[in-house]
């Protein structure tokens, strides 16, 4: 039964696909609530597809080009996750403007490409599926036309994402050209019998088509301008969902296709991941508005997870994965409080705006300090032990100068975070231009407490996700066809 | 009662993160948010008192211990335990708790349930860094302990409460960064991050890296350790934070947490490093001891006053844990317990004089020994501690650190010994300034809209156990030396007898 290899995806596109057709009934101005229900029903349902893949046995399907295992379906599930969050969040954000029914198709199409990356072992099957969710990410970041930005990011984003995938298909074409086959899986076992001087070409093509994905620097100039033009809800989807898929991806591609070239790998690794971790913080030192700054802090955390990918060893993986997973709640959740502080008119822009915020909501001022401590890296929270895997892994590796490096950016991202901190504690209401606040929709509310409560879990008993992470990382590793993994004694290029 | 034992540490642990709960959920203008702060603290303080109560003297190794797997990969252990370093300071941080929310009483008027709830938070946070024998455990509390303080700094500061508290949370956790890499360092290679097992590994020769390895793990640890002290020159948050806290976290902000991180890790998984550093961190505290006394003595502000104060006094405990005698040793342990108390006392009268008169200035003040007998004898009390007049606390902390290090470090313990000199004219002739004299145009406004008359007897419920105190460790100190000679039995590696220190407290 090939099809249960692509459930969830299924159960996705058939939510959108009932979704576009509800909406073809509603009227303009009617209520939403139909088509919301049934996007994030589909998304339910998806999750729990997902949930059942995690504990069925691994398998391939149609010829191949799907492997679905306990890595795919690890992050299946946090797609699934991150894609019910954002349309609870979303269907509070738009009610009343804008508010249409694609934008929740979108959403689902968008959430079926990210799945069909990670479970996809064929290279043109992860081109359609970065494709998709692209284009959809594309139209959602624009989905406001009532606003400036919002086109001009969409603009800018599809501009530079289709040289992304351009990048990517011609990476995959080399790689074809290499070594006579699309299947990742292949891949590796043929370059291990014939290596070949453009499997180098194709594998850095590859990188930097993947690399515009996950904002790595000095692939990241997109990133601010449209972290900030798009709608907030949307930006806390595609700076968690794409990222996670593309994350997946290239984990996939370096580790099963591209064993031989470890030395290789890991030393642009290294390089990316501490010019990303270095620009992003230092470029979100600078900001005034607290959304331009999340986007460059999402910058150094892709740079934190590269560290990881450095690593190249299993346990790298498992830190990768478990650092999405913390990246995932904490994002979801800064960018939720932004929307619900925001409304629609995308207030919030600078740091006065939340000036005093903790004396009159202590909740949300509450609840955004415990993202902001887990995006730092504090214990007990997510972001510590994410930071933590990830580190362990890269002195496992022998990456000690990686590892300062991480750490001191740590060090320095922690007076950003701050500072936001320190206005809404320590600055009275009327020092700024106040927000405004309304009551709070159950969906946003749901959203914030669980993603602080998964924020707590993770930094207090990581194990169950960690222990999830690491049969991720060792089906992965440990895949039909896959050389061996990675030597554990990674390159230190640093002195 | 023994099976208490050990539960004992977990109690006192989360009594106050249980109070903190709590006091989230009370209503905002409530008046019960006070009293179930100091209920809480009280409580606490009284479970902590079942330690050296039931401490077993000339026993090695660590007490009340409770080892549990928290998180089984990466191994790690809700570890912890006690020995007669760690006890003591335990009990002080206890014991310093519910006079800090006496203190705060009056002057926390708004925002009340904030300020308490983050205190008792905080008080789990310090004792979690005292009672962890794990070091990822210990982190994560040496870490959490950073977030009430800058939170409490930066809500309840004077003025430039949020650019202090900023300030002091960076300066603390970029040197952080380095110690979690030199921890995870440590467990990438020995798969524990046990610190007993650590050490005996260490000691016994099993866990062996290459001297440079060795010299940049050290320095991780203790660069982190020595700006949470500080030491000079890594003081440069100190007198703004100090400065800016609120009294209650005032007088626990500096010392104790950082100075007790070198003795139990640096040293005790360090011993041949540290001590190879031992001669710069001496000349820094030498320094730090003068330069801090010389600052102190051109201050205006009665605040700045008593942290540059502080930067001195810790000068002595980072020149008696590193000159590496028994009687220095003792006395850089004594002075840390001393420091707690009479900072913690100066902190408190100045807190006194602040709700009655809204300054600090020194030169606002003037004559107030006429007005406020009581508080100008107590103040005089505390600071006669602080100078290290014989027969007070003091005294015994300081003359053990310089007797300890003369033999070892003859001409840096010399230029200390001006130290003392320098503490007694800085703080006498601050007194003379604020105690006497003519009465300020304040001072004689007294009663006019201010709390009138001399301490209150929350203020002075506050102010006598202190007191008592500074007089007890003054002349009563073998019963602390105990537990704190108990020291050597479990870190033998630590101190080397050397041939001319007198036994300390016999």
């Amino acid at each position: 039964m090939s099809w249960t290899h692509i459930l969830p995806e299924l159960i996705l596109t058939i939510g959108g696909i009932l979704v576009m057709l509800t909406e073809s009934f509603l009227k303009p101005r009617s209520s939403r609530f139909s088509v919301a229900l049934l996007a994030c029903l589909s998304a339910l349902a998806a999750m729990g597809a997902s949930v059942w893949q995690l504990h069925a046995p691994a398998g391939s399907a149609y010829w191949g080009a799907i492997y679905t295992d306990a890595y795919s379906s690890f992050f299946h599930v946090l797609i699934a996750a991150i894609l019910l969050c954002s349309l609870l969040v979303s269907a509070d954000y738009f009610r009343g403007r804008m508010h249409r029914g694609e934008l929740y198709a979108l959403m689902l199409f968008g959430a079926t490409g990210m799945m069909l990356m990670t479970s996809a072992s064929s290279l043109l099957l992860v081109f359609i599926g970065l494709e998709i969710s692209s284009i959809s990410t594309y139209i959602l970041t624009g989905f406001r036309k009532d606003t400036a930005t919002g086109p001009e990011a969409a603009l800018k984003y599809f501009l530079l994402g289709s040289f992304a995938t351009a990048f990517f298909l011609y990476g995959v074409a080399l790689a074809f050209g290499a070594t006579g086959t699309d299947n990742i899986y292949t891949i590796g076992s043929v370059l291990v019998l014939n290596p070949s001087p453009l499997a180098v070409v194709s594998l850095a093509l590859m990188l930097i088509g993947l690399g515009l994905k996950i904002s790595a620097a000095p692939f990241h100039v997109w990133t601010p301008d449209v972290y900030e033009g798009a709608p907030s809800p949307v930006t806390g989807f595609m700076s968690t969902g794409p990222k996670a898929a593309a994350f997946a991806v290239l984990l996939k591609i370096l580790l099963v296709a591209y064993p031989t070239l470890h030395p290789t790998w890991s030393v642009l690794l290294w390089i990316l991941a501490a010019i990303s971790m270095t620009v992003g913080n230092l470029g979100a030192l600078l900001q005034n508005s607290v959304k331009r700054m999340l986007a460059y802090s999402s910058i150094a955390h892709a740079g934190y997870i590269l560290v990881a990918f450095a690593a190249g060893s299993a346990e790298g993986v498992a830190a990768a994965s478990f650092y999405l997973v913390s990246y995932a709640a904490m994002n979801i959740g800064a960018f939720t409080i932004l929307s619900y502080a925001a409304r629609y008119e995308e207030r919030a822009a600078s740091f006065s705006d939340f000036a005093g915020l903790a004396r009159r909501s202590p909740f949300i001022a509450a609840t955004f300090t415990l993202f902001l401590l887990s995006l730092i890296g504090i214990p007990f929270t997510g972001g510590f032990f994410g930071k933590f895997y990830v580190f362990t892994a890269a002195l496992h590796s022998g990456l000690v100068w990686l590892t300062v490096i991480g750490l001191l950016n740590s060090g320095l991202a922690a007076f950003y975070y701050l500072r936001v901190i320190a206005t809404m504690y320590m600055r009275s209401p009327d020092e700024g231009t106040a927000l405004t606040l309304k009551p709070m929709s159950f969906g946003t509310a749901t959203v914030l407490v669980f993603a602080a409560a998964a924020t707590l879990f993770l930094g207090i008993v990581p194990s169950h996700v960690l222990d999830a992470a690491q049969s991720a990382a060792a089906s992965l590793t440990a895949s039909p066809n896959a050389a061996t993994t990675a030597p554990a004694a990674a390159v230190n290029p640093a002195p | 009662m023994t099976s208490w034992n050990p539960l004992i540490l977990t109690l006192i642990l989360f009594v106050p993160t249980a109070g903190a709960i709590l006091i989230t959920l009370l209503p905002r203008q409530s008046n019960a948010i006070r009293w179930s702060a100091l209920l809480v603290s009280l409580v606490t303080f009284a479970l902590s008192l079942h330690l050296p109560a039931h401490f077993v003297y000339g026993q090695q190794g660590f007490q009340f211990e409770s080892d549990r797997v928290w998180i089984a990969n990466p191994l790690i252990h809700y570890h912890v335990g006690v020995d007669g370093l760690s006890m003591w300071l335990i009990v002080l941080t206890t014991f310093l708790a519910p006079i800090g929310v006496l203190a705060s009483w009056k002057t926390i008027g708004e925002r009340k349930k904030e300020f308490y709830a983050l205190f008792l938070l905080q008080q789990t946070a310090m004792i979690g860094v005292f009672i962890a024998l794990d070091l990822m455990l210990y982190y994560a509390f040496w870490e959490m302990s950073l977030v009430p303080m800058a939170l409490l700094i930066g809500m309840f500061g004077r003025k430039n409460g949020r650019a202090a508290a900023i300030k002091f949370f960076v300066y603390t956790f970029v040197p952080s960064a380095l110690l979690l890499v030199a921890m995870i360092w440590l467990y990438a290679h020995t798969g524990t991050f046990d610190f007993v097992v650590l050490r005996q590994m260490r000691l016994g020769g099993a866990l062996n890296f290459s001297a440079t390895a060795g010299m940049f793990l050290s320095l991780a640890f203790l660069l982190a350790f020595a700006v949470k002290v500080p030491i000079f020159p890594l003081h440069g948050w100190l007198a703004d934070a100090l400065s800016e806290a609120p009294t209650a976290m005032a007088m626990v902000l500096a010392g104790k947490l950082g100075l007790y991180s070198i003795l139990r890790f640096s040293f005790g998984l360090f011993p041949d490093e540290s001590r190879r550093v031992a001669p710069i961190l001496i000349a820094l505290g030498v320094i730090g001891i003068l330069y801090g006394a010389l600052l102190a003595w051109v201050q205006t502000d009665l605040k700045r006053l008593a942290s540059y104060s502080t930067l001195s006094h810790l000068g002595f405990c980072v020149l008696g844990i590193f000159s590496f005698t028994i009687a220095s040793t003792d006395g850089g342990v004594y002075q840390i317990l001393n420091h707690g108390i009479s900072a913690g006392a100066l902190f408190v009268l100045l807190g006194i004089l602040y709700e009655r008169f809204g300054t600090y200035e020194i030169s606002d003040y003037g004559g107030l020994a006429a007005r406020l007998p009581f508080f100008s004898a107590m103040m005089v009390g505390t600071a006669l501690s602080l100078i290290g007049l014989p027969a007070l606390n003091g005294f015994v902390g300081e003359f053990l650190v310089l007797s300890g290090s003369f033999g070892v470090h003859t001409y840096w313990t010399a230029a200390a010994t001006l130290g003392v000199i320098l503490s007694a004219v800085y703080m006498l002739s601050m007194l003379q300034r604020v105690l006497y004299g003519e009465p300020s145009t304040r001072v004689l406004a007294l009663g006019n809209g201010t709390p009138n008359g001399d301490l209150t007897l929350r203020e002075q419920t506050a102010m006598w156990p202190l007191l008592i105190l500074i007089v007890l460790m003054g002349v009563l100190s073998p019963y602390w030396m105990r537990a704190i000679n108990a020291l050597y039995g479990s870190q033998p590696a630590q101190v080397q007898a050397v041939n001319h220190t007198m036994k300390a407290g016999e």
